[in-house]
């Protein structure tokens, strides 16, 4: 005889019906085919031969495995996804170390004005940057960087201080001002606290403001268009925008290259969704 | 006389540790605020520049046009940019409220003891890791009048059922329509002189289904994140009244949410006001413009047509478009921090 187990007692103390939880079930299921359905196409698509991409058998998985998709996608997209990862890289490492200076004098160096010129930093990360583009392209040709991955790194960091100053700011603000003020007081420099106390208690905020900015600026389109028209040197999302604009492309290449293009952001996703969603929610929450 | 002098030392040493607490924080912060004044405000300001002056070709020529308005005012003439407005409009307005609710909902079934919560979670929030051109060249092929999502609803014998019931079969265009349903212009008298019909572009549908389809998981994530703010008291409180759980959610917890739901509007508002990567490789302009905005009119107008103080007024219309929205924002952050 089999021993009755009760139903288990949900978070917020509330006893479902096994009907109600089997409902919720469903629905979330169907909502799982409807997140689910353009990734499907990519993966099955990306995996068929050429030959096999007809249009009627679009929803039908591949009936064999087939490589050649991901090999062309490959020799056409491999200079471009380097390229990135030399952007992505060190714009990632600069601008985060920048945050993480300028997130400690915010939050712990107040003075007159400090705040507002918070606020005024912070719009940079709003503004559409269609707004700045003309300027931009002129000042980096004057300069020498247009068209160069420096000028693309230059970018990126410029424009990525404001959310990782903010998300340092949010961070070191719940670190309590005593141990501060300890340290001031032990006679410490502002630089001396920095690295003695809050940077060794800083590694999640960098783990979060490392993988936001990666995703960030390996999903950017707009800049890598405009600074970089080089089509070898341009970084993967508008080589892969290229791609699909191209009708001699096949399509089982084109899915074959957008899953190349998504794979490391979404490896990261997998791995640091925890972090991610941190990042993700410090950009618009106060700390 | 060795005594004073150490004094004398030390406090020389404390002073100037003093003067260099109060400098040095702004020292550091300079480079970085020195970047964003130019970066930001500086070329804002050049960018209006352009927008006032003649430069409307290949070679640049930065002196004011004898107008300063002109360049406005044609592009508010120009049916494209009207027709890019109403997009912008009723693509905001569909995005945001879907992507609400949608998150709302997802949120709340989450809320309860489900089987594979986390799981479901990270299944909703995985689009908002990709990109606008992966996400827009996915969809594109989905909507696919031919093969994509039409012929999936077919074989799954959708089009059989609607024939069963005397209904017209469900093959819509998608994309590649430029039609446009409803004219507020032909109804509101004052609209007439509007040169394009004021209704919703049927080709902005599937847009706006990809842009929720990426999205929403982030209108979820920030619900989920208040629902866990609300403590288990006022749930228990409310329960021992004997409230359902519909009107617990209804009168007590989706109130709570209110500040939750006007940082989603704003951050997800200010989003779909810039939307261009998205819908620059979904469907581009789409016919008749029937999804063409103000961020890929700007891309093209500048980089494209070499119109500079065309594209730079397009561009300044957007900023002021997402100052609207921001700066109140911003405003009342300030006086929180």
């Amino acid at each position: 005889m089999a021993v009755p187990v009760p139903d288990p007692i949900t978070p917020k103390g509330q006893q479902q019906s096994r009907l109600v939880r089997w409902t919720l079930f469903a629905v979330l299921c169907l909502a799982v085919l409807f997140y689910g359905l353009p990734v499907y196409v990519m993966v099955i698509t990306g995996l068929k031969a050429t030959a096999d991409v007809s249009l009627s058998s679009m929803w039908a998985p591949p009936t064999e495995l087939d490589f050649s998709g991901y090999r062309d996608a490959w020799t056409r997209l491999s200079p471009n996804l380097l390229s990135t990862f030399l952007v992505v890289i060190p714009a990632t490492l600069i601008s985060g170390f920048l945050g993480a200076v300028n997130g400690y004098l915010f939050s712990k160096w107040k003075f007159r004005g400090s705040d507002i010129l918070f606020t005024i930093l912070l719009f940079g990360m709003f503004i559409p940057y269609q707004s700045i583009l003309i300027p931009l392209i002129r000042v980096l040709r004057e300069i020498g960087l247009y068209g160069t991955l420096p000028g693309l790194i230059l970018v990126h960091v410029v424009y990525g201080l404001p959310i990782t100053t903010l998300i340092f700011r949010n961070y070191f603000t719940n670190i309590p001002g005593e141990l501060v003020e300890a340290a001031r007081v032990d006679g410490d420099s502002v630089l001396g606290i920095f690295r003695r106390i809050l940077l060794p208690l800083s590694i999640p905020a960098f783990v979060v403001v490392g993988i936001f900015q990666f995703t960030n600026i390996w999903n950017d389109f707009l800049f890598g268009l405009v600074v970089v028209p080089n089509p070898d040197r341009q970084p993967i999302m508008i080589a892969l925008n290229n791609l699909s604009g191209g009708f001699s492309v096949a399509w089982n290449v084109l899915m074959a290259g957008a899953v190349l293009a998504a794979l490391p952001t979404a490896i990261i996703y997998i791995l640091l969704g925890r972090f991610f969603i941190r990042g993700m929610l410090a950009g618009s929450m106060k700390g | 006389m060795a005594d004073i002098s150490i004094q004398t030392a030390e406090t020389t040493t404390r002073r100037s540790r003093i003067r260099s607490e109060s400098i040095l924080p702004k020292l550091l912060l300079s480079p970085s605020l020195l970047a964003i004044i130019i970066f930001v405000y500086g070329f804002i300001g050049m960018t209006i520049w352009v927008s006032f002056s003649n430069w409307s070709s290949a070679s640049m020529d930065l002196s004011l046009a004898e107008e300063p308005f002109r360049t406005y005012q044609r592009l508010f003439e120009m049916s494209r940019f009207q027709i890019d407005l109403r997009n912008t409009f009723v693509f905001t307005l569909f995005f945001l409220v879907i992507s609400v609710i949608a998150g709302l909902v997802l949120a709340i079934l989450l809320d309860q003891s489900v089987f594979g919560r986390s799981v479901f979670r990270n299944i909703f929030l995985f689009p908002y890791a990709l990109s606008f051109i992966v996400t827009g060249i996915a969809w594109r092929w989905v909507f696919n009048p031919e093969t994509g999502i039409n012929l999936l609803l077919d074989s799954l014998g959708l089009n059989w059922l609607l024939d069963r019931l005397g209904l017209p079969e469900f093959w819509p265009p998608w994309l590649t329509t430029p039609d446009v349903v409803g004219d507020l212009g032909a109804v509101i008298p004052g609209l007439g002189g509007v040169k394009i019909p004021l209704g919703i572009p049927l080709a902005m549908i599937p847009v706006v289904i990809a842009a929720v389809w990426q999205l929403s998981g982030f209108a979820m994530a920030m619900y989920l994140a208040g629902l866990g703010t609300i403590s288990h008291e006022i749930r228990e409180a409310a329960m021992l009244d004997g409230a359902s759980t519909w009107r617990i959610y209804r009168d007590i917890i989706i109130p709570i949410l209110r500040p939750i739901t006007i940082s989603i509007l704003i951050i997800l508002g200010h989003v779909s006001l810039k939307i261009f990567d998205l819908i620059y490789a979904m469907s581009g302009t789409g016919p008749g413009f029937a999804t063409d905005v103000p961020g890929i009119f700007v891309y093209e107008q500048t980089f494209r047509a070499t119109r500079y103080n065309l594209g730079a007024a397009a561009s300044i219309i957007m900023l002021i478009m997402v100052s609207v929205v921001i700066v109140p924002y911003l405003a009342r952050n300030l006086k929180e921090l």
